[in-house]
């Protein structure tokens, strides 16, 4: 079904998509009797902002969390570079390269930001225990070259003023950006999002908007990205699918999406019968 | 009565030093709770079990023994060689972390995500099991542990403040056990090396990660599981330390176990997430029940070195239910 799709395109604003990422193949998740999702199937191309949206309940966290080993889902594939990935645990996911934020913010609250990044190099450090205790040589020089890329990502999303400011501390929209700079220490492959402007004004959405086609648009990072703000989806994302109920009811370019009668039934509200 | 002051000052030191003992349980007890939300009730029973391990390979004990002897009807007991304390701590230290990954393994990986209250129960579980294998392993006997440790008063610290008294005869100068000063001293660098350790080590950082927040742990691909093993292993050679200590001090025997009832005073004084708080802590119980007893205790009968720190933790339970550095409970509403 996806043979014909897995070459890149064009986006609009003409900037290259390559082949496919990651790919979901038939996913169903079920807790207990209830199906969270219900036969998925799409995949992420290199370089792309995907966007997957929805009306509340209807399992796009979920699915984010199927990507990121969060959830186990009981039926379907997850392919990512081309192999099938097999069972794994969230912190083998991120070791491959799949970093996320969350909707509810996970930050470590008592650690200052510049240590909240610094946990994002964790897996690009390769001393040894012993090597870190000694700490001269190897470990400090792993240290310095780490906090180069850390300083960088913080002059990038411009946090540098509250580098040392313990993250328990900042307001709520700082705190997503620092979620997503820690995301970004991992120099990930694959960026997931998990409703990155949610209860944020105009301002610090606009902002984020910003910092997450820069992010692509600068390291090429692909994202995949769960979003309510419909203007602010369509505004940043290359593709789009659209759930519902479990259930997918839309896959394409924005505009497609937008003319797609199914989706927008399912969000004026139009009686299931 | 400036006798009375310098008899004062000498319990304060003392108090000190016993602090410091109770500060080295506690300190395992913060570590594995910071790190996964766990009380381990089984620390000081870790304690005795190093302790044990380390004279039973210092004096080349086989283990099991009456064990192997019972069932195969054998007279072993000996391996006839005696490990010197370097090499006898390092191999208790490999058995230690050993322990961490079998109780991480066995135990606390099926647990994941239970109630506290579970969690608990298990540790008590843990506590009676591992003193069983203490038992059957290393035999019930106290024991004595010597690591080299000078013991006895000081009479260097004796002469050189008995000028302290200014001819007063009933002085004779500061009596501080040398094991005492020794043990403080360990105390300092361990703790100072653990602070480095978790600031400044990309380990450290992880711990600090998972003590925080597991999911978003998870999310740049710490394995929670290897945190555990290790934080379990942090938490055994603290024990390790502790046991050595308590066992040079006053024999290896199984009463070493009820160390850890001390330690909870102690942590309710400095709050259950802190480290600093379980040096504080400790120094305050060390310190408060010496002087409680030399001050108070006469007019009372004496004995009041059993209860006074429970009292003075329900004190603090009253009026600072988060301990003196813990973090601060507030409820949402």
């Amino acid at each position: 079904m996806s043979d014909q799709m897995t070459e890149g395109y064009i986006t609009e604003d003409g900037r290259k998509i390559g082949g496919t990422l990651m790919e979901m193949k038939n996913i169903t998740l079920r807790f207990g009797g209830v199906k969270a999702i219900t036969d998925i199937s799409f995949d992420i191309k290199e370089g792309e902002i995907r966007a997957i949206i929805g009306p509340n309940g209807a399992g796009k966290s979920s699915m984010l969390n199927v990507i990121s080993g969060f959830y186990v889902p009981q039926e379907g594939e997850v392919w990512y570079k081309g192999a099938k990935r097999p069972q794994m645990k969230p912190y083998q996911v991120a070791q491959q390269g799949i970093a996320r934020t969350f909707q509810n913010i996970a930050l470590f609250e008592g650690m200052s930001v510049l240590d909240n990044v610094m946990t994002g190099r964790l897996n690009h450090m390769k001393t040894n225990m012993f090597q870190q205790a000694i700490w001269k040589g190897k470990a400090e020089k792993e240290e310095v070259e780490n906090r180069e890329v850390v300083e960088k990502i913080i002059d990038f999303l411009e946090i540098q003023s509250i580098r040392k400011t313990p993250v328990g501390r900042l307001p709520y929209g700082l705190k997503k950006r620092v979620e997503l700079a820690r995301a970004l220490a991992v120099e990930p492959h694959l960026l997931l999002l998990d409703e990155p402007m949610a209860g944020m004004n105009v301002e610090e959405k606009e902002d984020m908007s910003r910092f997450i086609l820069d992010v692509n648009d600068e390291f090429g990072t692909t994202i995949a990205l769960i979003e309510h703000d419909m203007g602010v989806v369509m505004d940043l994302s290359d593709r789009v699918v659209v759930m519902d109920y479990g259930k997918k009811i839309g896959d394409g370019t924005p505009d497609e999406v937008r003319n797609n009668q199914d989706v927008i039934d399912a969000y004026l509200g139009v009686s299931h019968d | 009565m400036p006798e009375q002051l310098l008899f004062g000052a000498e319990v304060f030191l003392n108090g000190l030093m016993a602090g410091v003992l109770y500060a080295l349980v506690a300190l395992g007890f913060v570590l594995i709770y910071k790190a996964s939300g766990i009380f381990n009730y089984a620390q000081g029973v870790m304690a005795l079990f190093a302790a044990l391990t380390l004279v039973g390979i210092m004096e080349g004990q086989i283990p099991f023994a009456h064990l192997i002897n019972a069932i195969l009807g054998t007279e072993v007991h000996h391996f006839g060689w005696h490990v010197n304390a370097f090499f006898g701590i390092i191999i208790t230290m490999a058995v230690m972390v050993a322990l961490a990954w079998c109780v991480q393994r066995y135990v606390f990986r099926h647990l994941v995500g239970q109630e506290p209250i579970i969690l608990f129960m298990a540790t008590i579980g843990l506590a009676y099991f591992m003193e069983g294998l203490g038992d059957i392993m290393w035999g019930s006997d106290i024991k004595k542990l010597d690591v080299g440790l000078p013991q006895g008063g000081s009479f260097w610290i004796e002469e050189n403040t008995q000028w302290l008294g200014f001819g007063n005869e009933r002085f004779y100068g500061f009596f501080l056990d040398q094991l005492d000063i020794i043990a403080t001293g360990i105390a300092v660098v361990l703790v100072a090396a653990l602070v480095l350790f978790s600031q400044y080590t990309k380990q450290g950082r992880a711990m600090r990660a998972v003590a925080d927040d597991h999911q978003a742990a998870l999310s740049v691909g710490i394995s929670l599981n290897f945190i555990w093993v290790m934080v379990w292993s942090l938490a055994g050679f603290v024990a390790l330390v502790a046991g050595i200590m308590w066992g040079a001090k006053s024999g290896v025997q199984f009463s070493l176990s009820l160390i850890a009832l001390k330690a909870l005073p102690v942590l309710m004084l400095g709050g259950f997430t802190s480290i600093p708080g379980a040096i504080v802590g400790g120094l305050i119980i060390g310190v408060g029940e010496k002087m409680f007893e030399f001050i108070v205790g006469p007019m009372v009968g004496g004995a009041t070195e059993n209860w006074f720190a429970y009292v003075l933790a329900l004190v603090f339970l009253v009026f600072r239910p988060q301990g003196l550095f813990g973090e601060k409970i507030i409820e949402r509403v």
